[in-house]
């Protein structure tokens, strides 16, 4: 049977049919919010009296931002987080991944799905699961750490108190860093796990032929074989680690913690609209922060680089 | 198949898909549907009232949207902010009232056809305030209140030989209270220090003060009144009275079970939580008493309001009438939710003089009654919410890292003029 002409479509429209179904998503979800978080920017917005109350007032937000004590503290906060909870995750997954690869052959895909795990465990159930543990009463980790602590030798080198982690200003980084610590390490073995298995066996063997031992093959073949995921791990971890929100929104009520020492930039962006309907505000923080985040993209990306042309 | 011979729909069945459609459209026109948005334990109070509406409208089908607290509010904002998706009724809790009504989209309730103002006298006086923009508009009906109570074991206190006024009397001896308790049973006074300044910023506040902000924009957070909050929470702390736990965790509600907090002020309705689930093991171990040093004040609230974009204003207002003015639905949310009422009908229930066991038998209903008369209305600034997280932020330091009360409350007022000037 033939339809009728009209409903038929010319080759030439066929791609662009095709593509509709993407490209309108991605200019309602991606390009119009982006747009419209560019133009809040620049405005004033008392957002329950509609959206012809807007306001234009062209740089206020943004010295606001730049001259607001908080957003400087959110942005020590993201660094120290970022930091302390990033460079951990690759010392470990790159021996990590290492190991695995060269020790496991038949359970190597257990193993490295439990350590994927928390990557793909739902946040909110994270969140609880640690905030039992923390707890400073009857949070496991205190109790191993006062289990520790009675050892006859090394007893000396743990806590004797409970220490409280969500509510002591000084507690509360650190533990929102090895929650995230905890959640991402697995996903930078899986990155390095697949980067290794593509290093070919003949560089190996001509390296044990010319003597290298193991740890030499390490530091000699893998390491050097591994820099471009490398620079894509730590990209990632650069980028995510930024945008650090998730974890600490949770793990601190909201509120970001004793003296807001959790709190990050995400989060302080997020609070300043939701909680303090401050939208105009919020939108140059969040403008502030990419430009932030791509100046250290930029800057992973030149401490990558091949340094002269014989690399 | 080439793709230029793929056909989008063809006519015939087009044209059926469309009927189809008009078809749906009419049935369910002959179904109105009035949207309530709520959040718990609100929502669960509006469903049980729907077996009454029912009688009165048949045809009309109620959809009560539930969301958590926080979503709620989140939700409700970007409905007016974009005056699209908005319910028919709009519960708002207290603490959000002043915020939507400065954005003009919700109705006012004192103009015709709904002339709220009529009915003034049938609502607790405090709570009709609230309810009052500064503009004049009556933008809310108050459905309960959270008159302010001291919660204590008596228990604890009769191990450490004090009696009720010993708490009661002025802050000074509740705190020194404290410190018998602390020596006699191990207990600490309160869950964290920041609830006692939580509570004495909120008392003894002049009409139109304003808790951070008065009405002229002037920032209040260096008044004496923070000082003495402030002085006074860092005793505590400095006592070691406080626990450092934050309400609505898991050691807070494990310092009830196990009898580690001796005391919590909060709304009266903290009772009924703690019976059904925080601590029920502690029946009869607790008592009910007003606020330290006469202070009044309250913990949360429920409104009911009409958004200016709602579809159904008329069934909307009905709703809320009966959910509001009807003696029976307030006692029933009462019973069923703690939901003290805001209706000043059924305050003289025989229900509020009936002993509630969780309190070992204390009428304590009347006693919340007594407080919901002397409660004066706090008038909400649209900056409250910040003014609130620099206090605190402020207020942490003193408490952590010994900064000094005056400094801080200095330094907090920067901040907030800052905001302010905005």
């Amino acid at each position: 049977m033939k339809s009728p002409r009209p409903y038929r479509l010319s080759p030439k429209a066929v791609p662009y049919v095709l593509l509709s179904p993407f490209v309108i998503l991605f200019l309602v979800f991606g390009v119009f919010p982006l747009a419209f978080s560019f133009f809040l920017a620049f405005q004033t917005w008392e957002p329950t009296a509609g959206l012809a109350s807007m306001k234009f007032v062209g740089l206020d937000n943004f010295a606001f931002a730049i001259t607001d004590e908080w957003f400087w503290k959110s942005l020590k906060n993201t660094s120290w987080l970022a930091l302390a909870s990033g460079v951990p995750q690759h010392l470990v997954a790159i021996p990590l991944a290492y190991f695995i690869h060269t020790s496991f052959k038949r359970t190597r895909n257990a193993v490295i799905g439990a350590y994927f795990l928390p990557y793909i465990t739902s946040t909110v159930a994270i969140a609880m699961m640690f905030s039992t543990l923390f707890s400073t009463d009857y949070g496991l980790i205190n109790l191993t750490l006062h289990g520790l602590s009675q050892l006859p030798v090394l007893g000396g080198l743990f806590p004797r108190d409970p220490i409280d982690w969500l509510n002591q200003a000084e507690n509360v980084k650190p533990a929102i860093a090895m929650v995230v610590f905890w959640r991402y390490v697995g996903f930078n073995t899986v990155l390095y796990l697949a980067a290794l298995q593509t290093i070919p066996k003949d560089i190996y063997e001509a390296a044990t032929m010319d003597g290298a031992g193991r740890w030499q093959q390490f530091w000699f073949v893998t390491l050097p074989s591994l820099k471009p995921m490398i620079y894509f791990g730590v990209t990632l971890s650069v980028v995510g680690g930024l945008q650090l929100f998730e974890e600490p929104f949770i793990l601190t009520g909201g509120r970001g913690g004793t003296d807001q020492a959790g709190m990050t930039t995400a989060m302080y962006m997020y609070r300043t609209a939701f909680e303090f309907n401050d939208f105009g505000a919020a939108s140059a923080l969040s403008w502030l922060l990419f430009v932030f985040v791509a100046l250290l993209t930029w800057l992973t990306n030149r401490a990558f680089k091949p340094r002269g042309p014989s690399a | 198949m080439p793709f230029n011979k793929i056909s989008l729909m063809s006519g015939r069945r087009g044209l059926a898909c469309l009927l189809l459609a008009f078809l749906a459209m009419s049935l369910a026109q002959a179904q109105q549907t009035l949207t309530v948005a709520a959040y718990p334990a609100v929502d669960d109070i509006a469903k049980a009232a729907l077996t009454q509406w029912k009688k009165k409208y048949p045809n009309v089908e109620v959809k009560v949207v539930s969301r958590a607290f926080a979503d709620h509010h989140t939700a409700m904002t970007t409905a007016l902010s974009t005056t699209s998706n908005l319910p028919d009724v709009m519960v708002v809790e207290f603490g959000y009232v002043a915020r939507f009504a400065e954005g003009g989209g919700l109705e006012d309730l004192s103009a015709t056809p709904y002339s709220i103002k009529s009915q003034q006298s049938r609502f607790v006086p405090f709570a009709f305030r609230q309810a009052t923009a500064i503009s004049g508009a009556v933008v809310a009906v108050p459905a309960d209140i959270g008159p302010g109570t001291l919660l204590y074991r008596a228990d604890i206190l009769k191990k450490a030989g004090l009696v009720e006024a010993d708490l009661t009397q002025s802050w000074d001896a509740y705190v020194a209270a404290g410190t018998k308790i602390k020596t006699a049973t191990g207990a600490y006074l309160v869950a964290h220090a920041r609830d006692v300044k939580d509570i004495v910023i909120r008392s003894n506040l002049s009409p139109g003060e304003g808790l951070y902000i008065d009405t002229k924009g002037r920032v209040l957070v260096d008044s004496p009144r923070f000082v003495r909050a402030f002085e006074l929470a860092k005793k505590v702390r400095e006592a070691k009275l406080d626990n450092k736990i934050s309400a609505w965790s898991n050691e807070w509600s494990e310092g009830f079970k196990r009898g580690t907090i001796a005391t919590q002020m909060s709304g009266a309705w903290l009772a009924g939580h703690l019976n059904n689930w925080l601590a029920p093991e502690t029946k009869g171990l607790w008592r009910a008493s007003q606020l330290p040093e006469q202070a009044w004040g309250s913990w949360g609230g429920s409104f009911y309001t009409i958004p200016k974009g709602a579809k159904n204003k008329a069934l909307a207002w009905d709703f809320i009438q009966m959910m509001t003015l009807d003696p029976q639905m307030q006692l029933n949310a009462f019973k069923a939710q703690d939901a003290f009422p805001a209706l000043v009908d059924v305050h003289n229930d025989a229900f509020f003089d009936q002993p509630i066991d969780f309190l070992g038998g204390q009428k304590a209903r009347l006693l919340w009654r007594d407080a919901s008369r002397k409660i004066s209305t706090v008038d909400v600034h649209k900056l409250d919410p910040i003014a609130e997280e620099i206090v605190n932020t402020e207020m942490d330091k003193v408490l952590d890292q010994g900064k000094d009360v005056r400094t801080a409350l200095a330094d907090a007022k920067a901040l907030l003029e800052r905001r302010v000037r905005r």
